[in-house]
């Protein structure tokens, strides 16, 4: 019985993923921006929508056995409510607008946020609507006329690598509640999701003469170039604190070596022989040595990345370790 | 076991289906709710709407974080408590004023124990539940105005609840439950034309339904028609044709009683068919006209004294008067002829006779000596007759509406003894005498009078016109009605109930006021009661026989349902393409994003100094291009363009800057340079 039952589950779902699949078959990903038109809104009666249309049957019933002309009316005046909410419900969505916003690496086990602008260029405000990502919590907002309002979603970055969102569902039952509306949006966008940083307890091997760790942290050695935006992973030491305070914007100051220390990070050199482990612990290597200021190289099967400093070069070596080894499908 | 949960806690629920907080969505639901059953009080024991008043109370409070919850023991409990209170008022929980308390009840105990969106939106279907049944009591305007108003906050209430958990503004709410009910009414009227109607009822109705329902009963004993004296609620109108009969005339006949048990008038035992006579008829003493009647629990049809036709779904007794198939529950409209003063059953056979001269054993001695003493001074009967009318005119009987009791032989002890009474009183006595001299006579009930209304051009006839006279069975003239209140109070007859009386005792309210507020309050009683006259005959009273008479009206002969049909859906179908292509039109979706139109005019403005964007340029390289070619122009080019480009790559909407774009784009004219 169980299993017949569960068999049946997995047959719904199997035949309503087909059906989805078969009705969004001309659909193609969206760049970064799209916008609601009707062929791409689909309605259904909600759950409370046939629980009104069967309180409506009972009440023209009753109407019909006491002739009871006011209460024909006030049937016929809700049921009349009922289908007109099927055109709200469905204008609901019309013609937003939404803007897919770039989102910003992070690392796995963090919670990534995919940013959407929603515009409505109507002169009717918009609520109740619900943004959702498969098998995540919606999250609701509203836009109001001739506005726009950025949404946010919030997606947990289970494992390195490339983290979509898939098929998104703009969802809505305002006015009445008793038809939902729906969209979906189909974005072809991903965001790289770095290993998650093990702490490792042997200073990175370099490869002889220079490694001289404890030189760079000196900061008499090194000159201040000037401040870029912050990044996650930067050393809150180096926080601009003042532009923060001036501007709510967080930013790093950057700082050039003067002496040249240089350190290779090695895959070989590490005490884990398992793939993921490793690239976690690289991971916390560059992130230490970029924050120690180290002039560092990266060395891995088939990558090797030449010893360099800087912002730039960090995310060089970190969008090296997310995406490696990673199946075809699956790369960015 | 707990009695109380605290407030409920929205973040157990998922998102979809937890209530609006901000916006107060329940406290307005639970308002509309109130409203909607703040009538009831009229029709139910006040404790019913107190109590869930007093339970959807409780839930605002807990909403606003006053009050606990109530635990699901204490709900039941609750519930338990409000059908066993139920059971003791009613003794069921069937029938229509039991089963309206119980769905206030439990409205109101659904309220409290509502959690979340589901809950919620059961409430306001139970709301708009709670709104039809209040039609079960009245259908009067004032309350179809007040419906109205509940319907409408319940809708907002509504919309409220799936607005979202930002504050709607109030007035979007109102405004848009107002927007959304007035575009379903022509649906609405549609449907309400042409919907087939059945004539109901579907099943039986319980016997609550009809009370408090008035008009004549099957019967008549005295003191019967007293009550309805009392009432001024209208009990039919008459619209006619052509003209309007004179007040004597204006006789509506009822139920006809033929046999008397010293007390009690009751129908014949075979109340037959009207047989069709040959009458010489002229064709201008005929009356034609159509009765609003309303509902009365009876089955008999009022028509004026004497129909000549018989509506649909009604027959014609043998004593000429109309019985509907079914008991008039509703409003009902139907049309009659009828020709005053025709001769009815010119022969009259032998058993009907002996019927009509029926007494029962015993009763009324001094009376029927009175009666004798008549039939040996007088041959013929019409003598009799007058000898009759003669002596209540000249003997001193009064005409009252509060006669003493009759408690023993009530015709004896009216015709010698009291001397006081009304138009039964006199009609019962009359027909005991006529039948005591050896002349068939049978008592008839109705109505008697009406007042004209001008403003609708149609006579009013309230209960209190209720009335009873005779017919007594003269040789060659058939059945000839005489109305001995007539002989007594002959103003009753040409000015009704007030100008007979000689003091104001035991009149009813409504017309001792009429004397002090004079003709202004003349004119609006006029004006209200034509209102409620089209109001009953075009709303309340249309069902399938005024439906025909419509799609008649309108040329479209007689359509039988499914011809109803096709022109039910043709009809919505229109009306849908008009509304798609409206909707259509105001939601047509702009050519381009607001910040493409303005880059779109930047270039077109650039177009006129020659300078034309290819399709694969960027909008940097264009700039740069711009620049190249206009130095004059490279400036506010580049600036609008840097902007442009901010914005429409940037992570962030920003309004200002959208604004700033605009300024920039005014910027952008050759700069006068100093030569």
């Amino acid at each position: 019985m169980k299993t017949a039952t569960a068999w049946l589950g997995r047959t719904h779902q199997g035949l309503r993923e087909r059906a989805i699949r078969w009705i969004t078959r001309g659909q193609r990903p969206e760049g970064r921006q799209l916008t609601l038109d009707r062929r791409c809104i689909y309605i259904l009666p909600t759950r409370q929508g046939y629980t009104f249309a069967l309180v409506l049957v009972v009440m023209l019933l009753g109407a019909i056995n006491y002739s009871n002309s006011m209460a024909f009316m006030l049937t016929f005046l809700l049921a009349a409510l009922g289908a007109n909410s099927m055109w709200h419900t469905h204008r609901n969505l019309l013609g937003l607008r939404i803007t897919r916003q770039p989102a910003t690496p992070v690392f796995a086990g963090q919670t990534a946020q995919f940013t959407y602008t929603v515009d409505n260029p109507s002169r009717v405000s918009r609520r109740g609507l619900l943004l959702e990502a498969p098998e995540q919590s919606p999250t609701e907002f509203s836009v109001g006329a001739r506005e726009n309002t950025p949404v946010t979603l919030n997606l947990r970055a289970r494992r390195r690598g490339v983290l979509r969102p898939g098929r998104l569902r703009l969802h809505t039952r305002y006015p009445l509640g008793l038809f939902r509306a729906w969209s979906w949006l189909n974005f072809d966008e991903s965001v790289l999701i770095y290993p998650q940083p093990i702490p490792v307890e042997q200073t990175p091997s370099g490869d002889g003469e220079d490694t001289e760790p404890q030189a760079t942290r000196n900061r008499a050695g090194e000159e201040f170039t000037g401040v870029r935006a912050y990044a996650p992973g930067d050393s809150p030491r180096r926080l601009d604190w003042k532009a923060l305070a001036r501007t709510g914007d967080m930013y790093t100051k950057e700082f050039h070596e003067l002496q040249g220390g240089q350190t290779w990070l090695d895959w070989e050199h590490l005490p884990a022989a398992d793939v993921e482990t490793r690239l976690s612990m690289l991971c916390h290597l560059v992130l230490e040595a970029h924050g120690k200021k180290l002039r560092f190289g990266l060395r891995m099967p088939g990558v090797e990345i030449e010893p360099a400093t800087g912002e730039r070069h960090r995310q060089r070596c970190l969008e090296q370790l997310a995406c490696f080894a990673l199946p075809a499908g699956e790369s960015p | 076991m707990r009695l109380f949960t605290p407030a409920p806690a929205m973040g157990a629920l998922p998102r979809e289906e937890r209530l609006p907080q901000r916006s107060n969505a329940l406290p307005w639901l639970i308002f509309a709710l109130c409203f909607a059953m703040l009538p009831h009080l009229f029709n139910q024991p006040p404790w019913v709407v107190a109590m869930a008043a007093l339970a959807m109370g409780w839930r605002a409070l807990a909403h606003w974080g006053r009050m606990p919850m109530p635990g699901r023991w204490l709900l039941v409990l609750l519930t338990l408590v409000a059908t066993g209170l139920v059971v003791t008022q009613y003794g069921t929980l069937f029938g229509r004023d039991a089963g309206v308390a119980l769905l206030i009840l439990m409205t109101g105990l659904k309220l409290l124990e509502t959690r979340g969106f589901r809950d919620a939106m059961l409430g306001v279907f139970l709301g708009y539940f709670v709104v039809i049944t209040n039609f079960f009591y009245s259908q009067e305007i004032p309350l179809a105005l007040y419906m109205v108003a509940a319907v409408f906050a319940t809708t907002a209430a509504l919309v409220r609840l799936n607005a979202g958990d930002g504050a709607q503004p109030w007035r979007e709410s109102l405004s848009l439950a107002g927007l959304m009910l007035a575009q379903a009414l022509p649906l609405m009227i549609i449907l309400f034309l042409l919907f087939p109607r059945l004539p109901g009822p579907l099943w039986g109705m319980p016997q609550d339904e009809s009370a408090g329902i008035t008009g004549l009963s099957d019967s008549m004993s005295p003191g019967s028609i007293s009550e309805l004296l009392q009432s001024d609620a209208p009990a039919f109108r008459v619209s006619f044709a052509g003209d309007i009969p004179d007040q004597n005339l204006r006789y509506w006949r009822g139920p006809v009683f033929w046999e008397y048990d010293g007390r009690t008038w009751r129908f014949g035992r075979d109340r037959g068919e009207a047989t069709p006579q040959p009458v010489t008829i002229d064709e201008d003493d005929i009356f034609t006209y159509t009765v609003n009647l309303e509902p009365h629990d009876g089955r008999w049809l009022l028509a004026l004294d004497i129909p000549l036709t018989t509506p649909q779904d009604a027959r014609m007794t043998a004593d000429h008067d109309l019985v509907s198939r079914r008991p008039v529950r509703s409003l009902i409209q139907y049309s009659v002829s009828s020709l005053p003063n025709m001769p009815l059953e010119p022969v009259l056979s032998d058993h009907r006779r002996s019927a009509a001269l029926a007494l029962p054993d015993g009763t009324a001695p001094r009376a029927r000596a009175l009666a004798r003493s008549w039939r040996e001074a007088h041959e013929d009967d019409g003598a009799v007759v007058g000898a009759a009318l003669s002596h209540f005119n000249q003997e001193p009987f009064f005409y009252t509406l509060s006669p003493p009791s009759l408690p023993r032989d009530p015709v004896d002890q009216f015709l010698f003894e009291s001397r006081a009474g009304f138009c039964e009183h006199y009609a019962s006595a009359f027909v005991v005498l006529m039948r005591a001299a050896g002349i068939p006579a049978r008592v008839v009930t109705g109505y008697q009078g009406g007042e004209y209304n001008r403003m609708g051009d149609y006579l009013l006839i309230r209960q209190s016109d209720a009335h009873a006279w005779a017919e007594v069975w003269l040789e060659d003239r058939g059945w000839v009605r005489v109305d001995p209140t007539a002989a007594v109070a002959p103003d009753r007859i040409e000015q009704g109930v007030r100008a007979a009386l000689s003091d104001d005792a035991g009149l009813p309210d409504y017309m001792l006021r009429s004397l002090d507020w004079g003709a202004i309050r003349l004119q609006f009683e006029l004006w209200r009661d034509s209102l409620d006259y089209y109001w009953s005959g075009w709303v309340l009273a249309f069902g399938p026989e005024r439906q025909a008479e419509l799609l008649e009206r309108l040329g479209l002969g007689r359509l039988d349902w499914r011809g109803m049909i096709t022109l039910m859906v043709v009809l919505i179908g229109l009306v849908v393409l008009v509304f798609a292509a409206i909707f259509l039109w105001r939601n047509r979706l702009p050519v381009a994003d607001p910040l493409s139109l303005v880059y779109r005019r930047f270039c077109r403005r650039l177009g006129r100094w020659g300078l034309t964007r290819s399709a694969h340029e960027p909008p940097m390289a264009f700039a740069q291009r711009v620049g190249r070619e206009r130095p004059d122009l490279a400036e506010p080019v580049m600036a609008f363009t840097q902007e442009y480009v901010a914005l429409r790559y940037g992570s962030r909407p920003d309004p200002e800057r959208f604004r700033r774009l605009r300024r920039l784009l005014r910027e952008v004219r050759p700069r006068r340079t100093l030569q």
